[in-house]
């Protein structure tokens, strides 16, 4: 998966899990709680789908990288590079 | 065992009602696990909102799971009974904060969530104050300052600090001194703040203030909400949810053992009343009692030293009282005089202690309107709740315990009367349940209501340090209990059971995983 998948998934990720939400003017550089209303429990949705999906782990320890977009991916990208998409 | 019976001209009416047998009876032994396989990645013990929602994610996660029940029906604390007539008590539907709303979308169905609806009225009643509220923060805040004179920089200081608070803050300080620092002397506020989230959860002014400050942000802030279609129709509704998620439900089967080699759960040991079962599995959820869980299902030789020793030391909360009354199929309560649930209370101050006692001076009254279940015959119930101890029950010989049962429902009906006039001649059916019930129908030790004290969430944490593959769900810590707590920490242990699997590269998703690489494949 490129950037840009693991940006796009990312955001079919948020959309199931904050449906109520517009993501359309998401600040890729901005933090996701001072954009969406998100709380820790929408954090382990995410962390649960990316593991559903496909099967990539991401430590407790880790949860805080998933804090922007960009975070998310830079975090992500080694760790899906190797996936093929879907 | 729930049932309490009047003295006068009620008592032969209800006479048929009494005896607490709706469980259909089995002349033949059933093996209630006939159809479960050998082995599943987990097994859940205890069908409480916890294990529930933990066995629906696990599924929904790709892991096959076993759902065990002791009980003939789900749902473990949320739960019913019915009762000829047409009516139908809820245990523990008073009321739930808004998130369940997002936490049943989530976890559930959106079906599920859209039967969330608002409570019309919440109600106060004691000898330091009388009011209504929306139980949001502006109406808190509103009253706060207009009724009990405080400055509004004082509540909104105080609202945010309850609400910035956090797992991880200093464990120290204690509720009163919370209370102190914000409104010090004032026991008319903190009787208000505190009264609802007591009855809550049993917590008190000597429990962490960090305790306080989450459960009560979450709850006082936008509202209380019900279920509407009653307990029966979400329970019902998750069972369809497990099925379609794949989870294997067995109801009257107790889980015995957990058994342990090499440090990892390896199987559970079942009574499912016909026969006993040994299934293999790489995990448990349990969502009995923590305590239980350490010392009944798994032995504590099986744990270090120290780890017991915080175990020991994990108090677990108080239990409550009920009483159940039915009003006559054509008597109507009006929401708007009675509101949906009324804090009661003739105590001149608030005191735990005198919540506990069995000398009752404070009732929680949930008001049950024909719009709690739409689509059933109107009906309008009444349930009064109150905090109880389990030792002031539990010796009670039989001819004394079933006295104290009636009195419990006398002296209720007699508080009633202010808000209800007349209920004696209303009433059709009254009973009650104790302590005593709550132990019989959820094997919690002590009955007890809301799981265990603040330190209970870190044993419970702790458990799969200790043993691989074995987990506590269920309410415990305050924080972690009522129907939301319970059911988010479903969530966050199946999602901690989930990883463990994938690490340990379990079976069936191994499955998953090369059918996912097959319809790549072939695609
Ligand atoms: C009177 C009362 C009123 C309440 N009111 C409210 C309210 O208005 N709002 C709110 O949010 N919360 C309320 N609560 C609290 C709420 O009901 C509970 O916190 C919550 O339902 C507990 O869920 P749980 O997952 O911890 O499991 P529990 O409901 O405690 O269920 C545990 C389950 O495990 C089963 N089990 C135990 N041991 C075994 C075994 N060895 N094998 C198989 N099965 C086993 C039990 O039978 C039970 O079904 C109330 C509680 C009480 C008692």
């Amino acid at each position: 998966m490129t950037t840009t998948d693991i940006k796009k998934e990312i955001l079919d990720i948020l959309e199931v899990i904050a449906p109520d939400e517009d993501l359309t003017n998401l600040d890729d550089a901005v933090n996701f709680r001072d954009q969406l209303e998100l709380d820790s429990m929408d954090f382990l949705d995410i962390v649960m789908e990316l593991r559903k999906r496909h099967r990539v782990q991401v430590p407790e320890d880790d949860y805080i990288q998933l804090a922007s977009m960009n975070s998310t991916v830079a975090f992500l990208e080694p760790l899906m590079k190797d996936i093929v998409k879907a | 065992m729930l049932s309490c019976i009047l003295s006068g001209p009620l008592r032969s009416r209800l006479a048929s009602f009494l005896s607490f047998s709706h469980q259909p009876s089995n002349p033949m032994p059933k093996d209630f696990l006939k159809h479960a396989r050998d082995r599943y990645d987990v097994v859940v013990i205890g069908s409480g909102l916890a294990g529930l929602t933990s066995a629906n994610i696990l599924a929904r996660q790709g892991r096959s799971v076993l759902l065990l029940e002791q009980h003939y029906k789900l749902g473990g604390m949320a739960t019913w009974f019915k009762r000829p007539g047409g009516h139908i008590f809820d245990i523990s539907l008073h009321g739930f904060p808004f998130g369940m709303v997002k936490s049943c979308r989530r976890y559930w169905s959106q079906e599920i969530a859209d039967s969330i609806v608002q409570l019309d009225g919440v109600r106060f009643d004691n000898p330091m104050f009388s009011m209504w509220t929306s139980f949001t923060r502006e109406d808190f805040t509103n009253q706060l300052i207009e009724k009990f004179g405080l400055a509004e920089e004082k509540v909104t200081a105080f609202f945010d600090k309850a609400r910035s608070m956090n797992f991880y803050d200093d464990q120290a300080m204690t509720t009163r001194e919370l209370f102190d620092e914000f409104f010090p002397g004032r026991e008319d506020v903190i009787r208000l703040l505190m009264e609802p989230i007591t009855y809550a959860n049993g917590s008190t002014l000597e429990d962490p203030a960090i305790s306080y400050g989450i459960v009560f942000s979450n709850f006082m802030s936008k509202g209380v909400f019900t279920f509407q279609g009653g307990t029966d129709k979400l329970i019902h509704q998750m069972e369809a949810e497990l099925k379609k998620s794949g989870v294997d439900i067995a109801i009257k089967c107790d889980a015995t053992k957990i058994n342990i080699a090499g440090e990892k759960v390896v199987s559970v040991e079942i009574d499912a009343k016909g026969a006993t079962h040994t299934i293999l599995c790489d995990a448990v959820v349990s969502n009995a009692n923590i305590r239980q869980t350490i010392f009944d299902l798994v032995g504590e030789e099986k744990f270090d030293r120290g780890f017991i020793d915080d175990a020991k030391a994990v108090r677990l909360n108080n239990s409550s009282t009920q009483v159940y009354m039915a009003l006559q199929e054509d008597e109507r309560l009006d929401v708007k005089e009675l509101g949906d649930l009324l804090f009661s209370s003739t105590a001149p101050t608030f005191e735990t202690e005198a919540l506990l006692s069995r000398d009752i001076t404070s009732r929680t009254f949930s008001f049950y309107y024909p719009k709690t279940r739409p689509h059933a015959p109107p009906r309008c119930l009444i349930v009064s709740s109150t905090n109880a101890n389990y030792h002031d029950w539990a010796d009670l010989p039989e001819d004394e315990y079933a006295a104290s049962k009636k009195d419990l429902c006398e002296t209720t009906l007699d508080a009633l009367d202010k808000y209800v006039p007349n209920i004696r001649e209303r009433v059709v059916h009254v009973e009650a349940s104790t302590p005593r019930s709550f132990k019989h129908y959820t094997h919690h030790p002590s009955g007890a209501s809301f799981g265990t004290k603040f330190e209970g969430l870190a044993v419970s944490r702790a458990l799969p340090q200790q043993i691989t593959g074995l987990y506590h769900a269920g309410s415990v810590g305050i924080i972690m209990s009522g129907w939301l707590g319970a059911m988010n920490y479903g969530v966050i242990v199946a999602n901690e059971v989930d990883s463990q699997l994938m690490n340990n590269n379990s079976r069936s998703t191994g499955d998953v995983e090369r059918s996912i690489v097959d319809d790549v494949a072939a695609s």
